[in-house]
């Protein structure tokens, strides 16, 4: 499974003081901490408490650049700072995100497109967000026409059904799983999958186990990709022994460290 | 309506080994060979860069192969008592790439010679032959843990590919193989799992992945060779699924295999070379990297078929 790092968000207290006091040794240190631990990706959301969104975020990859050459996600809902950092970022990129609202589609689509970069599309829109599996598909399958209509590529595209914290929507937990399992089946090629895990636990006291059993669970879905703490060891743990329980992986003793190595 | 062929992208890229090393690298063979470094699965050239052919490798023992059958051994006639003319006779007449050389000799039961007399003849016959070497142990594991490292010491500088190591048997050898610039045969009996494990305990000890050649162990034709095929098949495709933990080169022992089949030893018949060349073909098909083999005349014939396939012109 694609591993997206979390941790450079400015949400974070050790985060967004390090961006206020344009800390790089701390940013670098969570970055390769992330990639240590198996990262594929880094997130990287400068925070909602930045005055200058479009120098905080390119400051902060810049940054991460210097020290990995890792696929950046740019985390941000502003068409504005996007663009501004798919400039500036070397190799293809992810942004995070797209909402199923055709204003918005219409210009973050044509951004992805010409900075060939992948696009993560969550299911909602601005009646918010759906409340079972249907409502999710329908705003799935508006994401993914637009895409195919504009000739986006679409295993370029994650599809993100929204997690929600357990102690809120309990009840929408089955209904996140199956969509996701459904999303795949919208076009050919399938579109990818996507989920901001930590979501999930919101408000819990058991985050870590809370987190890694839906991790589990939406893996057995078809889960392409996530959003996680790769630091939380074990979280990647349960993610690299479900990826050998679903034959992705060779088993060998050490298929822990094997994983890591990769 | 055209049919579109539909072409794997793959991301991962098999290790580039290099058997060899010439005076300017500090060694003194007169060639190198390369095997590895392909981004496709077997001749689907479209689908990756294949930048390496298969190679083919001649065995020569340090005794007397007196168990190889007649077919087999009349090929070389007179010099199967002399490892060094019989190596010319490999390179003069069959043009061998690379030598393979087995020291069967120091087996216990094969008349137990001592790591010290192995490892003069290992330094007469660098002197003599300078073709990229494959050192083999003995196969006993015991007297293998002394005289791998020997050799491998005595052979420093010359980027030669010396095994096996199992999974129970590697410390010794591949310490050694570490300080004396050597690459690594590492062997699992006919299973994925533990050629992966073999490779990860190999790496842990700080020999990189990118200088082991994995012996899958093989089967020959109508003894296990399917078995064999999706094994390698298994392991190549996570190597080009990006797991570098099984993204090494195979090594297969292919005239050791051919010729003990009860059909390869047919007397009065061809069938030995067919059996080897056959079992060679079909494993350059699983991923085959490089091929030791017997018989000159069926790695004549794979040398063809190889070249052939790799005409795409």
């Amino acid at each position: 499974m694609y591993v997206i790092g979390e941790l450079i968000n400015g949400m974070y207290n050790n985060i967004g003081k390090a961006v206020s006091l344009k800390d790089r040794a701390a940013i670098e240190a969570c970055a390769l901490a992330q990639v240590k631990a198996g990262a594929d990706a880094l997130d990287i959301n400068c925070g909602p408490s930045s005055k200058d969104p479009i120098s905080d975020t390119q400051w902060l990859i810049e940054t991460v650049q210097s020290v990995t050459d890792k696929v950046i996600c740019i985390d941000s809902s502003k068409p504005q700072v996007l663009e501004s950092c798919l400039k500036i970022t070397k190799g293809s990129a992810i942004i995070n995100s797209t909402t199923a609202d055709e204003d918005k589609l219409g210009t973050i689509v044509p951004l992805a497109k010409k900075y060939n970069a992948r696009l993560i599309g969550l299911t909602i829109n601005k009646k918010g967000i759906p409340q079972n599996k249907d409502q999710r598909l329908e705003l799935a399958a508006q994401i993914v026409s637009y895409c195919a209509d504009k000739e986006f590529p679409l295993e370029n595209l994650y599809l993100d059904p929204i997690a929600m914290p357990i102690n809120v929507a309990q009840g929408q937990q089955k209904e996140i799983l199956e969509s996701i399992r459904e999303f795949k089946l919208i076009s050919e090629p399938a579109p990818k999958t996507v989920i901001g895990l930590s979501n999930v636990s919101q408000g819990t006291l058991k985050r870590s186990l809370i987190n890694r059993t839906f991790l589990v669970m939406a893996l057995e879905a078809g889960l392409d990709a996530a959003i996680l703490d790769p630091l939380d060891n074990e979280l990647m743990d349960a993610l690299i022994t479900s990826n050998l329980i679903l034959n992705k992986n060779i088993y060998c003793d050490q298929y822990l460290n094997a994983y890591r190595k990769k | 309506m055209a049919i579109q062929i539909l072409q794997e992208k793959w991301q991962g890229q098999v290790s580039l080994v290099t058997i060899g090393a010439t005076k300017e690298e500090g060694g003194s063979r007169s060639s190198v060979i390369k095997i590895g470094g392909e981004k496709s699965l077997p001749a689907l050239f479209k689908e990756g860069e294949i930048p390496h052919k298969p190679k083919v490798a001649l065995e020569i023992w340090d005794i007397h192969p007196s168990e190889w059958p007649e077919a087999l051994s009349k090929a070389y006639k007179d010099t199967l008592d002399d490892p060094f003319l019989w190596a010319k006779k490999c390179i003069k007449e069959y043009n061998a790439e690379c030598i393979c050389l087995r020291l069967q000799g120091a087996h216990p039961d094969f008349g137990d010679k001592s790591v010290e007399d192995e490892v003069s003849f290992i330094k007469e016959f660098l002197r003599k032959v300078n073709l990229p070497l494959i050192i083999l142990g003995s196969g006993d594991d015991t007297k293998d843990n002394i005289l791998l490292p020997a050799c491998s010491e005595a052979a420093k500088g010359e980027r030669c590919l010396i095994g096996s190591v199992t999974q129970d048997n590697y410390k010794d050898t591949v310490t050694s193989v570490i300080r004396n610039g050597h690459s690594l045969i590492a062997e699992s009996p006919i299973d994925v799992n533990i050629a992966k494990q073999l490779n990860m305990l190999i790496s842990d000890m700080g020999l990189s992945l990118e200088r082991i050649v994995i012996n899958p162990t093989i089967g020959a034709l109508g003894y296990g060779l399917e078995y064999a095929y999706s094994i390698m098949e298994r392991a190549r495709l996570a190597a080009l699924s990006s797991d570098k933990t099984v993204a090494s080169p195979f090594v297969c022992f292919i005239g050791q295999e051919a010729w003990k089949a009860k059909e390869a030893k047919a007397k009065d018949t061809n069938q030995g070379v067919m059996w080897e060349t056959i079992t060679a073909t079909a494993l350059i098909q699983a991923g085959a990297d490089l091929l030791v083999m017997r018989h000159p005349l069926a790695a004549e014939k794979v040398n063809k078929y190889i070249d052939k396939l790799f005409d795409t012109e």
